[in-house]
Protein backbone atom coordinates (compact mmCIF):
# COMPACT_ATOMS: atom_id res chain seq x y z
CA UNK A 1 0.00 0.00 0.00
CA UNK A 2 1.21 3.62 -0.81
CA UNK A 3 0.10 6.15 1.13
CA UNK A 4 2.48 8.71 -1.07
CA UNK A 5 2.05 9.69 -4.19
CA UNK A 6 5.83 10.08 -4.95
CA UNK A 7 6.94 6.49 -5.69
CA UNK A 8 10.14 5.36 -4.08
CA UNK A 9 10.22 1.99 -5.94
CA UNK A 10 10.41 0.36 -3.28
CA UNK A 11 10.47 -2.84 -4.80
CA UNK A 12 13.16 -2.30 -7.08
CA UNK A 13 16.32 -1.50 -4.41
CA UNK A 14 18.89 -4.21 -4.66
CA UNK A 15 19.68 -5.16 -8.60
CA UNK A 16 19.09 -8.98 -8.35
CA UNK A 17 20.39 -11.57 -11.33
CA UNK A 18 17.98 -11.99 -14.00
CA UNK A 19 15.72 -15.64 -15.26
CA UNK A 20 18.97 -15.35 -18.41
CA UNK A 21 21.60 -16.73 -15.54
CA UNK A 22 19.75 -19.46 -13.92
CA UNK A 23 19.37 -20.50 -17.58
CA UNK A 24 22.83 -20.58 -18.07
CA UNK A 25 23.22 -22.79 -14.86
CA UNK A 26 20.38 -25.11 -15.47
CA UNK A 27 22.05 -25.86 -18.81
CA UNK A 28 25.67 -26.18 -17.28
CA UNK A 29 25.15 -28.10 -14.23
CA UNK A 30 21.62 -29.58 -15.10
CA UNK A 31 19.83 -31.47 -12.41
CA UNK A 32 22.06 -29.92 -9.34
CA UNK A 33 19.85 -27.20 -9.78
CA UNK A 34 16.60 -28.03 -7.48
CA UNK A 35 14.92 -24.63 -7.35
CA UNK A 36 14.43 -21.25 -8.36
CA UNK A 37 12.23 -18.74 -6.97
CA UNK A 38 12.43 -15.19 -7.46
CA UNK A 39 10.27 -13.91 -4.38
CA UNK A 40 10.23 -10.38 -3.51
CA UNK A 41 12.45 -9.78 -6.54
CA UNK A 42 15.18 -11.14 -5.38
CA UNK A 43 16.91 -14.34 -7.63
CA UNK A 44 17.31 -17.38 -5.30
CA UNK A 45 18.54 -20.68 -6.50
CA UNK A 46 18.57 -23.91 -4.41
CA UNK A 47 21.42 -26.25 -5.69
CA UNK A 48 22.50 -29.70 -4.65
CA UNK A 49 25.45 -29.89 -1.91
CA UNK A 50 27.75 -32.03 -4.83
CA UNK A 51 28.12 -28.53 -7.37
CA UNK A 52 28.23 -26.14 -5.21
CA UNK A 53 32.56 -25.92 -5.17
CA UNK A 54 31.98 -25.90 -9.11
CA UNK A 55 28.77 -23.25 -9.10
CA UNK A 56 30.74 -21.01 -7.19
CA UNK A 57 33.94 -21.36 -9.41
CA UNK A 58 31.48 -20.89 -12.36
CA UNK A 59 29.67 -17.93 -10.66
CA UNK A 60 33.17 -16.03 -9.74
CA UNK A 61 34.77 -16.87 -13.31
CA UNK A 62 32.32 -17.05 -15.76
CA UNK A 63 29.68 -14.93 -14.58
CA UNK A 64 31.19 -11.95 -12.83
CA UNK A 65 30.92 -12.34 -8.96
CA UNK A 66 33.33 -11.40 -7.45
CA UNK A 67 32.63 -11.11 -3.92
CA UNK A 68 30.95 -13.44 -1.72
CA UNK A 69 29.28 -11.06 0.74
CA UNK A 70 27.50 -13.25 2.94
CA UNK A 71 27.09 -16.96 4.30
CA UNK A 72 25.06 -17.75 6.79
CA UNK A 73 23.46 -20.87 8.05
CA UNK A 74 19.42 -21.47 8.88
CA UNK A 75 17.90 -24.19 10.91
CA UNK A 76 14.99 -25.40 9.78
CA UNK A 77 13.74 -27.96 12.72
CA UNK A 78 10.15 -29.15 12.85
CA UNK A 79 9.98 -26.86 9.41
CA UNK A 80 11.63 -28.67 5.95
CA UNK A 81 12.69 -32.59 6.02
CA UNK A 82 15.90 -31.04 5.57
CA UNK A 83 16.59 -29.51 8.49
CA UNK A 84 19.81 -27.18 7.66
CA UNK A 85 20.45 -24.63 4.92
CA UNK A 86 23.54 -22.78 4.22
CA UNK A 87 22.16 -19.54 2.61
CA UNK A 88 24.93 -17.81 0.24
CA UNK A 89 25.20 -14.11 -1.12
CA UNK A 90 26.94 -13.31 -4.00
CA UNK A 91 27.29 -10.11 -5.62
CA UNK A 92 28.84 -9.17 -8.86
CA UNK A 93 30.41 -5.64 -8.84
CA UNK A 94 30.17 -4.83 -12.76
CA UNK A 95 27.10 -6.24 -13.48
CA UNK A 96 25.24 -4.70 -10.67
CA UNK A 97 23.63 -7.84 -9.43
CA UNK A 98 23.03 -10.02 -6.26
CA UNK A 99 22.29 -13.71 -6.39
CA UNK A 100 21.42 -16.11 -3.61
CA UNK A 101 22.10 -20.04 -3.58
CA UNK A 102 20.71 -21.93 -0.93
CA UNK A 103 22.43 -25.34 0.02
CA UNK A 104 19.79 -27.97 1.62
CA UNK A 105 21.68 -30.40 4.01
CA UNK A 106 20.03 -33.06 5.86
CA UNK A 107 20.76 -35.21 9.02
CA UNK A 108 22.28 -34.08 12.96
CA UNK A 109 25.69 -33.91 11.32
CA UNK A 110 25.56 -31.24 7.84
CA UNK A 111 28.43 -30.73 6.34
CA UNK A 112 29.45 -29.23 2.83
CA UNK A 113 32.98 -28.35 0.95
CA UNK A 114 34.03 -25.19 1.98
CA UNK A 115 34.77 -22.29 -0.58
CA UNK A 116 38.03 -20.90 1.23
CA UNK A 117 39.74 -21.44 -1.79
CA UNK A 118 37.92 -19.35 -4.09
CA UNK A 119 36.93 -16.48 -1.60
CA UNK A 120 39.07 -15.14 1.66
CA UNK A 121 35.99 -13.83 3.09
CA UNK A 122 34.43 -17.69 3.48
CA UNK A 123 37.17 -18.34 6.27
CA UNK A 124 34.87 -16.51 9.42
CA UNK A 125 32.07 -17.05 7.87
CA UNK A 126 32.41 -20.71 8.09
CA UNK A 127 33.98 -20.58 11.08
CA UNK A 128 30.51 -18.77 12.26
CA UNK A 129 28.77 -21.03 11.05
CA UNK A 130 30.20 -24.26 12.91
CA UNK A 131 30.38 -21.92 15.89
CA UNK A 132 26.40 -21.31 15.74
CA UNK A 133 24.79 -24.19 13.86
CA UNK A 134 27.79 -26.99 13.74
CA UNK A 135 27.71 -26.91 10.60
CA UNK A 136 31.00 -28.73 9.57
CA UNK A 137 32.85 -27.24 6.38
CA UNK A 138 35.13 -29.89 4.41
CA UNK A 139 38.48 -28.59 3.97
CA UNK A 140 38.58 -25.42 5.93
CA UNK A 141 41.95 -24.96 6.89
CA UNK A 142 41.26 -23.43 10.43
CA UNK A 143 37.63 -24.96 11.71
CA UNK A 144 37.76 -23.74 14.98
CA UNK A 145 34.55 -21.64 16.64
CA UNK A 146 34.76 -17.88 15.97
CA UNK A 147 32.44 -16.28 18.25
CA UNK A 148 32.40 -18.76 21.12
CA UNK A 149 35.56 -20.34 23.10
CA UNK A 150 36.34 -23.34 22.77
CA UNK A 151 34.86 -25.06 26.47
CA UNK A 152 31.37 -24.20 24.71
CA UNK A 153 28.94 -27.47 24.17
CA UNK A 154 26.76 -27.26 21.78
CA UNK A 155 25.79 -25.04 18.68
CA UNK A 156 23.43 -22.07 20.45
CA UNK A 157 21.72 -21.39 17.35
CA UNK A 158 20.55 -24.38 16.50
CA UNK A 159 16.38 -24.37 17.26
CA UNK A 160 16.63 -26.78 19.63
CA UNK A 161 18.75 -24.92 22.06
CA UNK A 162 17.05 -23.37 25.23
CA UNK A 163 17.08 -19.76 24.89
CA UNK A 164 17.42 -19.78 28.52
CA UNK A 165 20.41 -22.61 28.83
CA UNK A 166 23.50 -21.82 30.92
CA UNK A 167 27.03 -23.28 29.92
CA UNK A 168 29.71 -23.92 33.15
CA UNK A 169 31.74 -20.63 33.83
CA UNK A 170 35.48 -20.52 32.51
CA UNK A 171 38.32 -18.46 33.57
CA UNK A 172 39.96 -17.75 36.51
CA UNK A 173 38.36 -18.97 39.70
CA UNK A 174 36.73 -21.48 37.69
CA UNK A 175 37.24 -25.07 37.53
CA UNK A 176 38.09 -24.73 33.50
CA UNK A 177 40.67 -22.79 34.67
CA UNK A 178 42.65 -25.95 36.01
CA UNK A 179 42.82 -27.94 32.65
CA UNK A 180 42.86 -24.35 30.54
CA UNK A 181 45.79 -25.30 28.32
CA UNK A 182 44.74 -22.14 25.89
CA UNK A 183 46.19 -19.28 28.81
CA UNK B 1 66.32 -8.50 9.67
CA UNK B 2 63.59 -6.29 9.35
CA UNK B 3 62.78 -4.96 5.74
CA UNK B 4 60.56 -1.87 7.44
CA UNK B 5 61.89 1.61 6.31
CA UNK B 6 61.42 2.79 9.51
CA UNK B 7 62.97 0.18 11.90
CA UNK B 8 66.84 0.27 11.89
CA UNK B 9 68.15 -3.42 12.06
CA UNK B 10 69.72 -3.54 15.66
CA UNK B 11 73.56 -4.85 15.44
CA UNK B 12 73.94 -7.75 17.48
CA UNK B 13 72.46 -11.50 17.17
CA UNK B 14 68.63 -11.78 15.59
CA UNK B 15 66.25 -11.28 18.64
CA UNK B 16 64.00 -14.38 19.51
CA UNK B 17 60.81 -14.55 18.75
CA UNK B 18 57.73 -13.86 21.29
CA UNK B 19 54.30 -14.22 21.63
CA UNK B 20 52.83 -10.76 22.30
CA UNK B 21 48.81 -10.21 23.96
CA UNK B 22 47.19 -7.23 22.77
CA UNK B 23 44.07 -7.25 24.44
CA UNK B 24 40.96 -8.40 24.98
CA UNK B 25 41.54 -5.15 26.35
CA UNK B 26 44.10 -3.05 25.44
CA UNK B 27 43.90 1.01 24.49
CA UNK B 28 43.91 0.72 20.77
CA UNK B 29 41.74 -2.33 20.23
CA UNK B 30 38.63 -0.06 20.94
CA UNK B 31 36.16 -2.72 21.79
CA UNK B 32 37.29 -6.03 23.19
CA UNK B 33 39.24 -7.71 20.60
CA UNK B 34 42.44 -10.06 21.38
CA UNK B 35 45.53 -10.10 19.00
CA UNK B 36 47.64 -12.98 19.71
CA UNK B 37 51.10 -11.56 17.80
CA UNK B 38 54.52 -13.22 17.22
CA UNK B 39 57.26 -10.77 17.13
CA UNK B 40 60.32 -10.78 15.87
CA UNK B 41 62.15 -7.65 17.62
CA UNK B 42 59.47 -4.91 16.20
CA UNK B 43 58.50 -6.81 13.38
CA UNK B 44 55.22 -9.22 13.59
CA UNK B 45 55.79 -12.31 11.81
CA UNK B 46 52.18 -14.12 12.41
CA UNK B 47 48.98 -13.17 14.61
CA UNK B 48 46.08 -14.55 15.51
CA UNK B 49 43.15 -12.66 16.40
CA UNK B 50 40.10 -13.48 18.97
CA UNK B 51 37.01 -12.06 18.52
CA UNK B 52 33.76 -12.56 20.34
CA UNK B 53 34.29 -10.91 23.23
CA UNK B 54 30.97 -8.98 22.94
CA UNK B 55 28.85 -11.97 21.66
CA UNK B 56 25.10 -11.50 22.96
CA UNK B 57 23.52 -14.00 21.30
CA UNK B 58 21.86 -10.89 19.14
CA UNK B 59 20.07 -13.42 16.35
CA UNK B 60 18.59 -15.83 19.02
CA UNK B 61 17.40 -12.97 20.94
CA UNK B 62 15.58 -11.57 17.83
CA UNK B 63 13.75 -15.35 17.45
CA UNK B 64 12.19 -14.67 20.56
CA UNK B 65 11.04 -11.58 20.29
CA UNK B 66 8.36 -10.20 18.44
CA UNK B 67 9.04 -8.16 15.15
CA UNK B 68 8.22 -4.86 15.96
CA UNK B 69 10.36 -5.32 19.65
CA UNK B 70 13.63 -6.63 18.13
CA UNK B 71 14.83 -2.90 17.20
CA UNK B 72 16.58 -2.74 20.46
CA UNK B 73 18.87 -5.52 19.60
CA UNK B 74 19.52 -3.68 16.42
CA UNK B 75 20.41 -1.02 17.90
CA UNK B 76 23.55 -2.72 19.55
CA UNK B 77 24.83 -3.75 16.70
CA UNK B 78 26.51 -0.62 15.31
CA UNK B 79 26.01 1.80 18.18
CA UNK B 80 27.99 4.42 16.44
CA UNK B 81 25.46 4.64 14.00
CA UNK B 82 22.59 2.77 15.06
CA UNK B 83 19.34 4.55 13.36
CA UNK B 84 21.42 2.97 9.80
CA UNK B 85 20.57 -0.64 11.72
CA UNK B 86 17.06 0.79 12.44
CA UNK B 87 16.59 1.53 9.35
CA UNK B 88 18.18 -2.18 7.56
CA UNK B 89 16.34 -4.02 9.73
CA UNK B 90 13.04 -2.78 9.35
CA UNK B 91 12.82 -1.94 5.61
CA UNK B 92 13.56 -5.48 5.44
CA UNK B 93 10.48 -6.58 7.45
CA UNK B 94 8.38 -3.92 5.45
CA UNK B 95 9.77 -5.77 2.37
CA UNK B 96 8.48 -8.75 3.80
CA UNK B 97 5.44 -7.04 4.41
CA UNK B 98 5.14 -5.08 1.06
CA UNK B 99 4.83 -1.78 2.89
CA UNK B 100 5.80 1.80 1.58
CA UNK B 101 6.02 4.59 3.71
CA UNK B 102 4.49 7.70 3.50
CA UNK B 103 7.29 10.25 1.79
CA UNK B 104 7.92 12.15 5.43
CA UNK B 105 8.97 9.05 6.88
CA UNK B 106 11.28 8.19 4.14
CA UNK B 107 13.03 11.24 4.20
CA UNK B 108 13.21 11.29 7.94
CA UNK B 109 14.94 7.73 7.92
CA UNK B 110 17.19 9.33 5.24
CA UNK B 111 18.00 12.65 7.36
CA UNK B 112 18.40 10.82 10.52
CA UNK B 113 20.77 7.78 8.60
CA UNK B 114 23.25 10.68 6.40
CA UNK B 115 23.32 12.69 10.45
CA UNK B 116 24.60 8.68 11.73
CA UNK B 117 26.88 8.45 9.50
CA UNK B 118 28.70 11.69 10.02
CA UNK B 119 28.76 10.57 13.78
CA UNK B 120 30.00 7.47 12.93
CA UNK B 121 32.76 8.95 10.59
CA UNK B 122 33.50 11.36 12.92
CA UNK B 123 34.20 8.81 16.01
CA UNK B 124 36.17 6.81 13.44
CA UNK B 125 38.65 9.45 12.48
CA UNK B 126 38.64 10.61 16.57
CA UNK B 127 40.08 8.11 17.81
CA UNK B 128 42.43 7.32 14.93
CA UNK B 129 44.13 10.72 14.81
CA UNK B 130 44.04 10.40 19.21
CA UNK B 131 45.63 7.31 18.99
CA UNK B 132 48.51 8.39 17.11
CA UNK B 133 49.19 11.75 19.13
CA UNK B 134 46.63 14.44 17.78
CA UNK B 135 44.81 14.29 21.00
CA UNK B 136 43.03 18.01 19.27
CA UNK B 137 41.50 16.27 16.52
CA UNK B 138 39.55 13.71 18.69
CA UNK B 139 38.31 16.81 20.62
CA UNK B 140 37.08 18.34 17.55
CA UNK B 141 35.67 15.76 16.06
CA UNK B 142 34.28 14.98 19.45
CA UNK B 143 32.37 18.44 20.01
CA UNK B 144 30.94 18.25 16.16
CA UNK B 145 29.43 14.50 16.95
CA UNK B 146 27.86 16.34 20.73
CA UNK B 147 26.51 18.67 18.24
CA UNK B 148 24.43 16.30 15.79
CA UNK B 149 23.58 13.88 19.60
CA UNK B 150 22.05 16.97 21.23
CA UNK B 151 19.55 17.40 17.88
CA UNK B 152 19.66 13.75 18.26
CA UNK B 153 18.30 13.21 21.51
CA UNK B 154 15.57 15.83 20.55
CA UNK B 155 14.37 14.13 17.03
CA UNK B 156 14.38 10.54 18.80
CA UNK B 157 14.55 10.64 22.58
CA UNK B 158 18.11 9.03 23.27
CA UNK B 159 21.69 9.92 22.71
CA UNK B 160 23.13 6.12 21.80
CA UNK B 161 20.47 3.56 21.57
CA UNK B 162 17.87 4.89 19.42
CA UNK B 163 15.30 2.60 18.66
CA UNK B 164 13.91 5.28 16.48
CA UNK B 165 11.95 3.27 13.60
CA UNK B 166 9.06 1.11 13.86
CA UNK B 167 7.60 -1.83 11.02
CA UNK B 168 6.21 0.83 8.26
CA UNK B 169 7.51 4.25 9.97
CA UNK B 170 8.71 6.04 12.85
CA UNK B 171 8.64 6.22 16.62
CA UNK B 172 8.49 9.66 17.17
CA UNK B 173 7.01 12.56 14.67
CA UNK B 174 9.88 15.08 13.84
CA UNK B 175 9.83 18.34 16.03
CA UNK B 176 9.02 21.86 15.51
CA UNK B 177 11.55 23.96 14.50
CA UNK B 178 13.66 20.74 13.72
CA UNK B 179 14.93 21.84 10.18
CA UNK B 180 16.16 25.36 11.26
CA UNK B 181 18.29 24.11 14.22
CA UNK B 182 19.89 21.18 11.96
CA UNK B 183 20.60 24.22 9.19
CA UNK B 184 21.79 26.19 11.99
CA UNK B 185 24.81 23.50 12.83
CA UNK B 186 25.95 23.16 9.69
CA UNK B 187 28.70 25.81 9.84
CA UNK B 188 29.86 24.42 12.74
CA UNK B 189 30.05 20.79 11.43
CA UNK B 190 32.09 22.24 8.38
CA UNK B 191 34.24 23.78 10.20
CA UNK B 192 35.08 20.99 12.27
CA UNK B 193 35.58 19.31 8.93
CA UNK B 194 37.77 22.34 7.86
CA UNK B 195 39.68 22.14 11.02
CA UNK B 196 40.34 18.61 10.68
CA UNK B 197 41.37 18.49 6.99
CA UNK B 198 44.35 21.64 8.05
CA UNK B 199 45.38 19.32 11.04
CA UNK B 200 45.85 15.99 9.92
CA UNK B 201 45.66 15.84 5.61
CA UNK B 202 49.02 17.24 5.29
CA UNK B 203 50.58 16.95 8.68
CA UNK B 204 53.83 15.01 8.52
CA UNK B 205 53.47 12.71 11.78
CA UNK B 206 50.40 11.59 10.05
CA UNK B 207 51.31 10.79 6.66
CA UNK B 208 54.63 9.21 8.04
CA UNK B 209 52.12 6.66 10.13
CA UNK B 210 49.71 6.12 7.51
CA UNK B 211 50.64 6.12 3.68
CA UNK B 212 51.35 3.05 2.23
CA UNK B 213 50.43 1.25 5.73
CA UNK B 214 47.98 -1.41 6.33
CA UNK B 215 47.67 -1.55 2.29
CA UNK B 216 45.69 -4.15 0.80
CA UNK B 217 45.01 -4.25 -2.99
CA UNK B 218 41.77 -4.40 -5.18
CA UNK B 219 41.06 -8.18 -5.75
CA UNK B 220 42.29 -8.83 -2.23
CA UNK B 221 39.37 -6.24 -1.19
CA UNK B 222 36.86 -8.01 -2.72
CA UNK B 223 37.87 -11.55 -1.55
CA UNK B 224 37.65 -10.44 1.66
CA UNK B 225 33.83 -8.73 0.84
CA UNK B 226 35.20 -5.55 1.68
CA UNK B 227 32.37 -2.91 1.27
CA UNK B 228 31.98 0.80 2.38
CA UNK B 229 35.10 3.71 3.31
CA UNK B 230 37.60 0.97 3.73
CA UNK B 231 36.75 -0.96 -0.11
CA UNK B 232 36.40 2.67 -1.47
CA UNK B 233 40.09 3.49 -0.53
CA UNK B 234 40.80 0.71 -2.27
CA UNK B 235 39.21 1.86 -5.59
CA UNK B 236 36.27 -0.45 -5.25
CA UNK B 237 33.74 2.07 -6.01
CA UNK B 238 30.36 0.37 -4.55
CA UNK B 239 27.86 2.33 -2.56
CA UNK B 240 24.79 0.67 -1.53
CA UNK B 241 23.35 4.00 -2.00
CA UNK B 242 24.34 4.60 -5.73
CA UNK B 243 24.22 0.11 -7.17
CA UNK B 244 21.11 -0.24 -5.27
CA UNK B 245 19.21 2.56 -4.51
CA UNK B 246 16.52 2.85 -1.46
CA UNK B 247 14.15 5.15 -0.56
CA UNK B 248 14.76 8.77 -2.51
CA UNK B 249 18.49 8.17 -2.48
CA UNK B 250 18.65 7.95 -6.22
CA UNK B 251 16.69 11.55 -6.24
CA UNK B 252 19.74 13.23 -3.93
CA UNK B 253 22.85 14.73 -5.61
CA UNK B 254 26.59 13.24 -4.14
CA UNK B 255 29.42 12.27 -5.07
CA UNK B 256 31.14 8.57 -3.91
CA UNK B 257 34.61 9.22 -2.78
CA UNK B 258 36.89 6.85 -4.04
CA UNK B 259 40.96 6.27 -3.84
CA UNK B 260 43.03 4.14 -5.01
CA UNK B 261 45.62 3.11 -2.26
CA UNK B 262 43.40 0.93 -0.09
CA UNK B 263 46.15 1.93 3.23
CA UNK B 264 45.26 4.12 6.61
CA UNK B 265 45.78 7.43 5.20
CA UNK B 266 43.56 6.97 1.94
CA UNK B 267 40.59 5.51 4.30
CA UNK B 268 40.95 8.15 6.68
CA UNK B 269 40.87 10.82 3.35
CA UNK B 270 37.34 8.58 2.29
CA UNK B 271 35.85 9.25 5.45
CA UNK B 272 36.53 12.94 6.12
CA UNK B 273 35.30 13.46 2.17
CA UNK B 274 31.78 11.65 2.85
CA UNK B 275 31.15 13.87 5.84
CA UNK B 276 31.28 16.22 3.65
CA UNK B 277 28.63 14.75 1.25
CA UNK B 278 26.72 13.57 4.03
CA UNK B 279 26.00 17.05 5.35
CA UNK B 280 24.94 17.99 1.50
CA UNK B 281 22.64 15.00 1.97
CA UNK B 282 21.01 16.72 5.50
CA UNK B 283 20.40 19.57 3.69
CA UNK B 284 18.79 18.36 0.41
CA UNK B 285 16.71 16.25 2.65
CA UNK B 286 15.30 18.80 4.62
CA UNK B 287 15.08 21.32 1.85
CA UNK B 288 12.35 18.03 0.09
CA UNK B 289 10.99 16.58 2.88
CA UNK B 290 7.28 17.61 3.48
CA UNK B 291 6.91 20.16 6.25
CA UNK B 292 3.84 17.87 7.55
CA UNK B 293 2.30 14.48 7.05
CA UNK B 294 2.16 11.04 8.65
CA UNK B 295 5.66 9.75 9.02
CA UNK B 296 3.84 6.38 9.44
CA UNK B 297 1.87 4.09 7.41
CA UNK B 298 -2.05 4.57 8.15
CA UNK B 299 -2.00 0.42 8.29
CA UNK B 300 -3.87 -0.53 11.79
CA UNK B 301 -1.60 -3.75 11.63
CA UNK B 302 1.55 -2.59 12.01
CA UNK B 303 1.04 1.53 13.07
CA UNK B 304 -0.27 2.15 17.09
CA UNK B 305 -3.07 4.62 17.00
CA UNK B 306 -3.28 8.08 18.74
CA UNK B 307 -2.89 7.84 22.12
CA UNK B 308 -5.93 9.87 22.98
CA UNK B 309 -8.03 8.10 20.70
CA UNK B 310 -7.17 4.73 22.65
CA UNK B 311 -8.80 6.19 25.53
CA UNK B 312 -11.88 7.63 23.85
CA UNK B 313 -12.44 4.84 20.96
CA UNK B 314 -12.59 0.98 21.62
CA UNK B 315 -11.66 0.83 18.08
CA UNK B 316 -8.61 2.31 18.66
CA UNK B 317 -8.26 0.23 22.05
CA UNK B 318 -8.19 -2.82 20.19
CA UNK B 319 -5.72 -2.11 17.87
CA UNK B 320 -3.50 -0.73 20.26
CA UNK B 321 -4.23 -3.98 22.51
CA UNK B 322 -3.23 -6.74 19.44
CA UNK B 323 -0.46 -5.01 18.84
CA UNK B 324 0.84 -5.87 22.01
CA UNK B 325 -0.84 -9.18 22.98
CA UNK B 326 0.84 -12.47 21.58
CA UNK B 327 -1.24 -13.97 19.28
CA UNK B 328 -2.52 -11.02 17.88
CA UNK B 329 0.52 -9.14 17.16
CA UNK B 330 1.72 -8.69 13.68
CA UNK B 331 2.50 -12.05 11.33
CA UNK B 332 4.45 -11.51 7.85
CA UNK B 333 3.90 -13.79 5.27
CA UNK B 334 6.05 -16.72 5.27
CA UNK B 335 8.98 -16.26 2.98
CA UNK B 336 12.96 -14.78 2.90
CA UNK B 337 14.55 -11.25 2.57
CA UNK B 338 17.29 -9.92 1.92
CA UNK B 339 17.93 -5.92 2.29
CA UNK B 340 20.97 -3.68 2.25
CA UNK B 341 21.69 -0.49 3.59
CA UNK B 342 24.91 1.63 3.41
CA UNK B 343 25.80 1.37 6.83
CA UNK B 344 28.92 3.35 8.66
CA UNK B 345 31.47 0.91 7.31
CA UNK B 346 29.89 -0.33 4.13
CA UNK B 347 26.98 -2.94 3.05
CA UNK B 348 24.73 -3.23 6.01
CA UNK B 349 21.99 -5.94 5.57
CA UNK B 350 19.78 -7.92 6.96
CA UNK B 351 18.46 -11.91 5.86
CA UNK B 352 15.11 -12.44 7.16
CA UNK B 353 12.92 -15.50 7.26
CA UNK B 354 9.30 -15.51 8.49
CA UNK B 355 7.02 -19.04 8.70
CA UNK B 356 4.15 -16.09 9.31
CA UNK B 357 4.57 -16.46 12.99
CA UNK B 358 4.46 -13.22 15.17
CA UNK B 359 8.52 -13.43 15.82
CA UNK B 360 11.35 -14.01 13.02
CA UNK B 361 12.68 -17.30 12.56
CA UNK B 362 16.37 -15.92 11.78
CA UNK B 363 17.18 -12.58 11.55
CA UNK B 364 20.93 -12.45 10.37
CA UNK B 365 22.67 -9.40 10.00
CA UNK B 366 25.26 -9.01 7.62
CA UNK B 367 28.40 -7.31 9.40
CA UNK B 368 30.09 -4.90 7.37
CA UNK B 369 33.37 -4.83 9.46
CA UNK B 370 33.66 -8.35 9.75
CA UNK B 371 34.96 -9.10 6.53
CA UNK B 372 37.64 -6.15 7.31
CA UNK B 373 38.65 -7.36 10.44
CA UNK B 374 39.10 -10.87 9.70
CA UNK B 375 41.71 -9.30 6.87
CA UNK B 376 43.49 -7.29 9.55
CA UNK B 377 45.49 -10.06 10.31
CA UNK B 378 47.06 -9.74 6.19
CA UNK B 379 47.40 -6.07 7.54
CA UNK B 380 49.29 -6.42 9.80
CA UNK B 381 51.96 -9.16 8.95
CA UNK B 382 55.38 -7.84 8.19
CA UNK B 383 54.62 -4.53 9.58
CA UNK B 384 55.64 -3.72 13.28
CA UNK B 385 53.34 -3.33 16.34
CA UNK B 386 53.41 0.30 16.28
CA UNK B 387 51.66 -0.06 12.51
CA UNK B 388 48.53 -2.11 14.55
CA UNK B 389 47.65 1.15 16.06
CA UNK B 390 46.80 3.16 12.92
CA UNK B 391 45.69 0.05 10.94
CA UNK B 392 43.55 -0.98 13.54
CA UNK B 393 41.80 2.72 13.84
CA UNK B 394 41.17 2.44 10.41
CA UNK B 395 39.36 -0.30 9.75
CA UNK B 396 36.56 0.45 12.47
CA UNK B 397 36.01 -2.12 13.87
CA UNK B 398 33.01 -2.18 16.08
CA UNK B 399 32.71 -4.20 17.96
CA UNK B 400 28.34 -4.77 18.39
CA UNK B 401 27.94 -5.54 15.06
CA UNK B 402 31.22 -7.92 14.82
CA UNK B 403 30.20 -10.35 17.53
CA UNK B 404 26.57 -9.74 17.46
Amino acid sequence: MSASSENTGFRDTGSWAGPELVQALRERFGEGLRAQSEAFGEQEITIRREILPALARCLRDEHGFEMLLDLCGVDHLGQREERFEVVYHFYGLAANRRLRVCVPLSGDQPELPTLCGLWKAADWYEREAWDLYGIRFAGHPDPRRLLLYDAFVGHPLRKDYKMKARQPLIGPGSRHEEDASHV
Amino acid sequence: MSEHPGVPAAPGPRPTEMTLNMGPSHPTTHGIVRLKVQVQGEEITDCDLEIGYLHRGFEKMCENHPWNQCVVYVDRLNYVSPIINNVGYHMAVEKLLDLELPARGQWMRMLTSELMRVCDHQTCLAASCMELGAFTAFLYLIKGRDLIWEVLEKIVGARVTTSYTRVGGLALEPYEGMAEEILSLMPDLRDINTEIDKLMTDNRIFIDRTRGVGALDRATCLSYGFTGPVARAAGIEYDVRVQHPYMFYSQLDFDVPVCSNGDCYDRYLVRLREMEQSLRMVEQCLARMPRSGPVSVPDARVTLPEKELVYTRIESLMQHFKQHMWGHMLAPPPGAVYHAVEGGNGELGFYLVSTGAEQPWKVRCRPPCFGITQALKEMIIGRTIADVVPIFGSINMIGGELDR
